[in-house]
């Protein structure tokens, strides 16, 4: 339909590249943050070192991540300026809301917050380092409502008018724009995706340490006593992974499930095209696999269940669900121009969803299964238990051990699925944004009235040309710097802070021991101590804890 | 006052808080090179804005968001205006970000040494930039019936334009000195002063002609006020640090960006981008507006956000008060 390199074409690359970039990172750190500060909190509240060492390891490497978060940020707040001015006209009443909301309320926090949790360590009480993750983790949180609410009108406009004037949209309702189920679904799915995305990552990295571990171990080395406190961290992230696996799997499959019934309803265009269903049917089967031919409207080589289409639309297995053919001659009726135009691609949509369905339930089942083999006291053989720390070895039973080669593969398994959901999200992304064209803001505005007239094809050229590259570079940078640090596990011979800094006298030192054992509750939690006393404190010269 | 008033105002204070903040950020990058005489010392000079220069950039987000809710004309126009300079930009301050975080991941010599060269650049052009983009803005450029812009590359890079970007990368650098020497202790702090009279002169020298071209352009008796609040603060600021009252150096060099953001901003209203080609075809904060019902929310979120932010904000240079120097850097990366 059109040229290669229509504007509009470009322009879609670009935002496709630059976004489905950013959400590479952004669920991992929306679940990072989280994983690290219930870390941190079991460290503050229970004083076991243990997890302290596990906030401090994974809290680096969600510093790693989040750093590339932040900065493929910047760009999509300035893209739609830049590539969709038209867009920008048409929707900024509205669509600026919820973006300027974001910054305002989730930006800050995030990125205020996160600066006094990386160099707090030792200028802050625990429990108030602490609370500064968990304000970090609410930010995301937010940041992920905010916007979501902008892409959910986009998919389903709400709450306003257009300009008789200007021929602009206008805000009438900002609190339907904030609640329509849309919304609210879409960030149900996504955080729980999100949540799934981080499990599967603390599980890989914490399977290849114990992997390692056994692997060691069956070599017939002697564990020491840092290696062991290693496993020890190793261990708990595990379980800790593994549930939260389990339970983000299941709320990922219910919103879904709910997402594609306000889908069906909203956009049955884009479920059509999820099933390459070319024809209305009642009841409508679920294809498991299919061949489309766009040209013909035909799907060649096709395989079914019967009803579950059906199910999936209108929780029945007999209700008629609408096929492409019926919904592009629909609005091609409604909205004028050809059947065809109003068809999305069939190819992107169909296996979009199922590879987001596909790569995301293999973590959510890799979760019960590994939940289920490591059930405590199948964990380690009772000879392996030494003070305290458990050395793993999968057990099938308390006597008998799982066949070595088996638990290899137990093993393997979590480290090969360590990146499936973020596979999963991307694909999700492509689903839903790709089976919405030829529609920007479905029913108002299409994509290629979206895309900014002044900017020429050369100039979009040129920055599709300088992120793909630069983006490219800092991907090999950042997944190296991740997989190092990855690999060196947690640094075992660190001390936690002491105790409260604002209690320490001056020219005492770092003194005192670990928190083991510490009633972490030690120290008023009362007014800033006297300046005088702090700044005597501060005039030693020790090194900070924490530089850049 | 009508709210998109009110609006034009905000947006002049979120540049100006952007430019307060992140001035000084960009002033520590480039002395990283013109300051520090070793690794240590730039370390002692980073890690001076480690903890805030993230949430200092959020100001320039949120200039950003709010300029597209409130004035999605101006966002429109502005960013695919400067849809070049804007990239080199963005580029610049993504690998800034990366290379404060991933600087001292690594101990290799090569390693440390790109991300530090990433550093200065980065802070530079940025800072050069961004007085480009201004100074256009302020003058006027080539904006069509259509509301877009119709010149080209070319026309940004006018003299008028570059001076401003001159005056900004320079101001900038000065703020940034001051800062660093409120912030170190030792042999740094002593040259950090040293070089903020350098760099205030230096200023003077650039902030006269720009501000008085700007008058004869597109002045006014408003952006004059603001001019003078700036030599005078500038002035003040270099006779602060003359004296060793670094608090208050930084203090009227604060004043000093800050009026002339304001001054520029003034200088503008009630355009927010005048058209070169026909004042018709120019964009006014009345016609670029949002609907008072968005106005009126997003006003109510400022209320009530902006507070809280500033506190937080003010909080956190509270918690890392403690001056720098090269006896706190950890030995190692
Ligand atoms: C780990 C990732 C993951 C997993 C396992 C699933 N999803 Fe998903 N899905 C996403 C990650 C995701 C996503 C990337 O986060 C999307 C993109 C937009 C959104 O809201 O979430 C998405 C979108 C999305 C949409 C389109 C929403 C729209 O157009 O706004 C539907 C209908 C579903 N999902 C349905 C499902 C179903 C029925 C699943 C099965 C159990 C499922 N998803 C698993
Ligand atoms: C939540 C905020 C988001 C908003 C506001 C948003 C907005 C947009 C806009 C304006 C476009 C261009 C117009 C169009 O092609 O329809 C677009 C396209 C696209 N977006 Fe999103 N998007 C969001 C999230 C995402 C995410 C998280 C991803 C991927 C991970 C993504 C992937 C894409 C892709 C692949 C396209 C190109 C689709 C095509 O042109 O066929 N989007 N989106
Ligand atoms: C296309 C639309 C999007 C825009 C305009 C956008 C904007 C931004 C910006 C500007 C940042 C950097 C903030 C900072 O400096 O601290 C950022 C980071 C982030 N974004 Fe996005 N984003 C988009 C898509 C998404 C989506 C779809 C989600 C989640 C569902 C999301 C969640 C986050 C999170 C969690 C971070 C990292 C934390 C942080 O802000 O520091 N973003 N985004």
């Amino acid at each position: 339909m059109d040229l290669a390199l229509a504007p509009e074409t470009l322009a879609r690359w670009q935002f496709g590249i630059t976004t489905v970039y950013h959400f590479l990172f952004v669920p991992l750190t929306i679940s990072l943050a989280a994983f690290t500060a219930g870390m941190e909190t079991a460290w503050v509240r229970t004083g076991k070192e243990k997890y302290f060492h596990a906030t401090k390891f994974w809290g680096k490497l969600f510093l790693i991540n989040i750093a590339m978060g932040v900065v493929t940020g910047i760009v999509q707040e300035f893209q739609f300026g830049m590539n969709w001015s038209d867009y920008s006209r048409f929707v900024g009443d509205v669509f600026g809301a919820p973006l300027a909301m974001e910054a305002l309320i989730a930006f800050f926090f995030e990125s205020t917050f996160i600066g006094l949790w990386i160099f707090g360590w030792d200028r802050l009480p625990k429990r108030i380092h602490c609370a500064c993750i968990w304000i970090v983790a609410f930010g995301t949180v937010l940041s992920s409502y905010f916007i979501l609410a902008a892409n959910s009108w986009m998919q389903h406009p709400v709450g306003y008018t257009i300009d008789k004037a200007t021929g602009k949209a206008r805000l009438t309702d900002i609190g339907a724009v904030l609640t329509q189920n849309t919304t609210l679904v879409q960030v149900f799915h996504t955080l729980t995706a999100a949540f799934l995305t981080g499990a599967a990552f603390v599980i890989g990295i914490a399977s290849f340490h114990l992997w390692r571990a056994k692997r060691a171990q069956l070599r017939g080395e002697r564990t020491g006593p840092e290696q062991r406190r290693r496993i020890g961290v190793m261990r708990s992230s595990l379980r800790a992974g593994l549930v939260i696996a389990v339970i983000a799997g299941m709320g990922t499959a219910i919103s879904g499930d709910e997402l594609g019934k306000v889908m069906f309803e909203q956009q049955p265009m884009k479920m059509a095209a999820a099933e390459a269903l070319w024809d209305t049917e009642a009841p409508a089967p679920f294809s498991v696999f299919a061949v489309g031919d766009v040209s013909e409207g035909r799907n060649d080589v096709e395989l079914e269940i019967p009803g579950v289409l059906s199910f999936l639309a209108h929780n029945n297995f007999s209700d008629a669900v609408p096929g492409i053919n019926d919904i592009a001659a629909r609005e091609a009726k409604l909205y004028g121009g050809q059947p065809e135009d109003y068809i999305p691609s069939i190819f992107m949509t169909f296996w979009g969803f199922r590879l987001m369905i596909g790569f995301g339930m293999t973590s959510f089942v890799a979760g019960l299964v590994g939940l289920w083999t490591t059930r405590r006291k199948f964990w380690v053989a009772p000879e392996f238990r030494t003070g305290g720390y458990e050395v793993p070895r999968l057990m099938l039973t308390s006597r008998r051990e799982l066949n070595p080669f088996l638990t290899g593969w137990a093993w393997r398994l979590g480290i090969l699925t360590m990146g499936f959901p973020l596979v999963a999200n991307s694909f999700g992304w492509i689903f839903t944004e790709m089976g919405r064209q030829p529609w920007a803001v479905y029913g108002l505005m299409t994509t290629r009235d979206a895309v900014s007239p002044g900017v020429s094809t050369t100039e979009v050229l040129i920055s599709m040309g300088v992120f793909t590259l630069l983006y490219g570079v800092l991907a090999v940078v950042e997944v190296r710097l991740m997989a190092k640090y990855a690999k060196a596990g947690p640094d075992v011979d660190e001390r936690p802070p002491s105790s409260d800094p604002r209690l320490r006298l001056p020219s005492t030192g770092p003194g005192g021991t670990g928190g083991r054992g510490k009633d972490p509750h030690a120290g008023p939690d009362g007014q800033a101590a006297d300046a005088d006393a702090a700044d005597a404190a501060e005039d030693t010269d020790k090194p900070l804890t924490f530089a850049y | 006052m009508h709210l998109h008033d009110v609006w034009f105002l905000l947006i002049a204070v979120l540049w100006t808080g952007y430019f307060f903040l992140e001035g000084f950020d960009f002033g520590i990058g480039v002395l990283t090179r013109l300051l520090a005489r070793d690794r240590t010392e730039r370390r002692v000079l980073i890690n001076t804005i480690g903890p805030v220069w993230d949430a200092n950039e959020v100001w320039l987000l949120t200039a950003g968001g709010a300029t597209f809710a409130a004035f999605p004309d101006w966002y429109a126009t502005l960013f695919s205006g400067f849809y070049l300079p804007l990239l080199v930009i963005l580029v610049c301050l993504i690998l800034r970000g990366v290379a404060f975080e991933y600087r001292h991941k690594r101990s290799e010599e090569r390693w440390q040494r790109n991300w530090e060269q990433a550093i200065f650049w980065c802070s530079l052009i940025p800072a050069f930039l961004w007085g480009v983009a201004f100074a256009n803005m302020v003058r006027g450029v080539p904006i069509g019936p259509d509301k877009n812009y119709a010149g080209d590359l070319l026309d940004l890079l006018n003299p008028y334009a570059l001076l401003g970007g001159a005056l900004t990368l320079v101001l900038f650098t000065f703020h940034g000195a001051v800062f660093a020497a409120l912030k170190t202790v030792g042999d740094i702090r002593v040259r950090a002063r040293r070089q903020a009279a350098v760099l205030g002169l230096a200023t003077v020298v650039l902030a006269v002609p720009f501000l008085g071209w700007t008058q004869a352009d597109s002045g006014n008796a408003r952006f004059l006020g603001a001019c003078a609040a700036a030599v005078l603060a500038l002035l003040g600021a270099l006779l602060m640090n003359a004296r060793g009252r670094e608090g208050w150096a930084f203090a009227l060099s604060g004043v000093t960006v800050a009026a002339l953001v304001a001054g520029l901003f003034l200088a503008l209203f009630p355009d927010v981008m005048p058209s070169s080609l026909d004042p018709r075809w120019s964009l006014t904060a009345q016609d670029a507006a949002s609907s008072p019902y968005t106005l009126k929310i997003m006003t109510w979120v400022a209320a009530l956000m902006t507070p809280l932010v500033l506190a937080y904000q003010a909080w956190t240079y509270w918690v890392f008060r403690k001056r720098i120097g090269t006896q706190h850097i950890p030995v190692g990366h």
